[in-house]
């Protein structure tokens, strides 16, 4: 215990949890807080990054160099188990080019691919939570409610201030560094609740400085890492006020994690648990309180249902026994990924709901979203020959730019509706086995010693933006079950239906031109030129992993799946709580929201059960 | 080969490049992206990542002792010892390439034909020449070979098939360096090391920036 095989299942369960990663981690940890049996089922296997994780490993340790392959996208070290663009024996259906009519299994782990959706899935303990980019930025006012600023998508069924005290907890717990701004749509965390931010890089505040002449605010990034370690005596008291056991459980997973050490990427997963992960920071401390079983390799296929049209539990596949179980419950959290816990609904048909449990609304798999993103980098003069210093820092960017055309896109100057932040990197950063790769253009093909020369003059001196822009949900989106293909478990597979529209389009291409406006701007020259087609300039959908929507909450059961408390309108005692609820994917990457959203609904969930109105 | 950049990158991968590599966009990195997945043969979805690997650990090497000769002399030609670092013979930075053209994937595969059908015509090329192999000529008679193919938009359009070569081969030299602690020291990577806290720029890269 409390890592258990399938044959070692209690005869029912309070709670089941599918899935163990930001969602599925969140949830698990507020019931088990709260007292309640939990059983928590992952298609992946166990994982520790404590562990697995070599931290000061460099790419000459590493096949290839730690280079990208197929078989890891992100690199040698990425801490992907199982996973990535495929995973294999459990395809996805695509079409290709603009008039695809056929259905293929998706293949590419190409970015140029003509795939129309690219979808990132792992098979691990903690899921994605443990190589994300572990940016956490609050989403604003305007952003739960879209359609009434603008006209556009749909609202939220509440308001960012519903949620402002579980992004404190949120913050609180898994330890969030950052600044408050003040600046508009751009909330402020409570005091007390962010961890300070670290200082910039040399290029951080060159970009910074220059960015200022433009009008673009840059300030510190909001990411999910200690600066310095947590409070373990004022935060559990605070988080947990009624439970004394889950203070000590939290405090002494707090006392474990020490601050970060200001090396090493975070993909790789932190082995002193400095950032946050699912396995490090969630699920500990649920475990600790012996309210929580977990069984790995559990790949759920179906959600149980009975006569009354209520949730009984769920039927998953024992991987390693290829054998199907099923395991009861009072109550079904489905929290396995978007797409994932809507192709679960959609295969868990009966009687009472041939078209996919909780699907009432037909809008099951609907309104998928992505992230809108594009990136242009630039050779910085002023940047060469620097010093030499050390800038791995947090391995990821102190500082960042929020959405600033508020005021010019409501005075209608803008051509596109809604923002973008950027993110951007460059620096003195470890050289990688393509690092000095594709440099003629700047070398004039040099070789020899004035090669060497070269490389040491122009090492450090690029600088790259990428935007993260808001894509508004539409009908030609979405995901449903392919009526042929079947996975290696026998689980009907999801097949996927994609358009951009104008918005996203026009949004990227504005993206690039404020990218090569910044770069000229630093007396830089772009290292290739702005893509101008919105059309091009965008990424394809899929491709940033932000991937919410499919079962979107509302205050209509005849048009949302979910409540506001993501509690199925079909069925009282299922709930989703991973980024399936969203009705808008605002520019703010969505983790931080995903896990504040879980908490909420949690709590609701906790306080439906002791009412009794859960069964 | 002046290969365009990239416009469009995954999420990841624009993150790693943007904030992993320092230099240029990663020539390796994002045609390996390019690859599609075909059955996984290579060190799969789930390899151990506490070992250490050497060249030829996962997958046979394919180079012979005289490719191997010639691809040395080429690397030391692209990468010699200054008075900063050492030549890339020196680094073993053959044995990385021929682990990179032996690898299971599609875009290392494509590598492997660049490099084997590069190896034979610097051979040629250095036979006709000057009636020696390559790694026995003298410096001014490789580099008058080299010269030709260095830079593919520049070269004669009998030689622009070498050049390509030329530039997949100096990629891989350089990737095969700087990844070394002697390739770090040289451009002057001081990171992967623990800190108890993050200090920032020091004053005089602030003073260069106008930023003090």
């Amino acid at each position: 215990m409390p890592f258990i095989a399938s044959t070692k299942t209690k005869p029912t369960y309070d709670v089941i949890v599918v899935g163990s990663g930001a969602a599925g981690g969140q949830t698990a940890y507020v019931l088990a807080a709260a007292g309640v049996k939990v059983l928590m089922l992952e298609a992946g296997r166990r994982y520790d990054p404590v562990e697995e994780t070599q931290m000061f490993n460099t790419p000459h340790h590493a096949p290839l160099r730690g280079a990208a392959t197929p078989d890891k996208p992100f690199g040698f070290f990425d801490a992907t188990v199982g996973g990535g663009w495929r995973v294999p024996g459990e395809p996805y259906m695509i079409q290709r080019g603009a008039s695809a009519s056929g259905w293929e299994e998706a293949k590419d782990t190409n970015v140029a691919t003509d795939q129309n959706f690219l979808w990132w899935r792992s098979r691990m303990l903690g899921g994605r939570t443990n190589h994300w980019g572990r940016f956490s930025f609050r989403m604003g006012e305007y952003d739960f409610k879209p359609r009434r600023r603008d006209g556009l998508g749909i609202d939220w069924p509440f308001e960012y201030h519903d949620l402002a005290p579980y992004y404190d907890k949120v913050e609180s717990l898994i330890g969030v560094f950052g600044s408050n701004e003040g600046l508009e749509n751009t909330p402020n965390s409570s005091p007390g609740v962010l961890l300070p931010p670290p200082k910039p890089r040399a290029y951080e505040l060159l970009t910074q400085k220059i960015c200022a002449k433009l009008g673009i605010p840059v300030i510190p990034s909001h990411v999910a890492i200690l600066s310095q370690r947590q409070d373990h005596q004022r935060i559990p008291k605070w988080l947990h006020p009624d439970s004394p056991a889950m203070q000590k459980a939290l405090a002494d997973n707090m006392q474990t994690r020490l601050a970060c050490m200001w090396a090493t990427a975070c993909g790789r997963g932190c082995a002193i648990k400095a950032n946050y992960q699912s396995t490090t920071v969630h699920l500990p401390p649920a475990l600790a309180t012996g309210n929580l079983d977990i069984i790995t390799d559990a790949m759920v296929r179906e959600v149980s249902v009975d006569s009354a049209g209520r949730a009984t539990g769920v039927y998953y596949v024992d991987k390693p026994t290829r054998t199907d179980c099923h395991v009861n419950a009072r109550v079904v959290v489905l929290a396995a990924s978007g797409c994932e816990s809507a192709r679960i609904l959609l295969n868990s048909q009966s009687a009472h709901f041939r078209d996919g449990l909780a699907n009432s609304s037909g809008k099951v798999g609907r309104y998928l979203m992505d992230t809108v993103g594009a990136s242009l980098g630039g050779q910085i003069p002023v940047l060469e020959n620097l010093p030499i210093h050390n800038e791995d820092g947090a391995m990821t960017m102190h500082l960042y730019m929020p959405w600033w055309k508020y005021k010019e896109q409501q005075a209608g100057k803008l051509d596109f509706p809604r923002g973008y932040h950027i993110e951007f990197g460059g620096g003195r950063s470890m050289p990688e086995a393509g690092t000095f790769g594709g440099l003629e253009a700047y070398t004039g093909g040099s070789y020899g010693k004035q090669f060497k020369e070269d490389l040491r003059r122009y090492y450090g001196s690029f600088v790259y933006f990428s935007g993260r822009g808001e894509m508004i949900p539409n009908e030609q989106s979405f995901c449903e079950l392919d009526p042929n293909k079947k996975d290696a478990w026998g689980i009907p597979v999801l097949r996927f239906h994609w358009q951009w529209s104008e918005h996203e389009q026009r949004q990227a291409a504005h993206m690039q031109k404020t990218f090569a406006e910044i770069i000229e701007a630093m007396g830089g020259r772009v290292t290739s030129p702005p893509q101008l087609d919105g059309r091009k300039a965008i990424y394809p959908a899929g491709s940033i992993i932000h991937e919410v929507g499919t079962t979107c909450m509302g205050d209509d059961p005849k048009t949302s799946v979910l409540n506001q408390f993501s509690q199925a309108w079909d069925v009282k005692n299922l709930f989703v709580t991973d980024g399936g609820p969203f009705v808008s994917n605002a520019d703010k990457n969505p983790t931080l929201t995903i896990m504040a959203n879980a908490w909420r609904a949690t709590d609701y969930l906790l306080d439906e059960l002791r009412k009794g109105n859960l069964g | 080969m002046n290969h365009p950049l990239p416009q469009r990158l995954p999420r990841r991968a624009a993150i790693k490049w943007m904030l992993a590599a320092s230099a240029t966009i990663s020539l390796l990195d994002w045609r390996s992206f390019g690859a599609s997945a075909g059955p996984a043969k290579g060190y799969g979805l789930d390899p151990n990542l506490l070992e250490t690997y050497n060249p030829g650990d996962l997958w046979p090497l394919t180079l012979t002792e005289p490719q191997r000769r010639t691809a040395t002399a080429l690397c030391d030609v692209i990468l010699p010892a200054d008075g900063k670092s050492p030549a890339a013979s020196e680094l073993h930075v053959v044995d990385f390439i021929d682990e990179w053209i032996s690898a299971p994937y599609e875009e290392q595969q494509h590598h492997r034909e660049v490099v084997v059908a590069g190896l034979a015509w610097l051979e040629n090329e250095s036979a006709k020449r000057f009636r020696q192999s390559f790694a026995d000529l003298a410096a001014t008679q490789q580099h008058a070979i080299c010269d030709d193919i260095c830079f593919a938009p520049k070269a004669a359009p009998e030689f622009r098939t070498a050049a390509t070569f030329f530039s997949v081969f100096r990629n891989l030299t350089a990737g095969g360096f700087y990844t070394t602690p002697a390739g770090w020291k040289d451009v002057g990577y001081v990171g992967n090391v623990a800190l108890d806290h993050f200090a920032g720029p020091p004053p005089e890269v602030l003073q260069r920036l106008g930023l003090s």
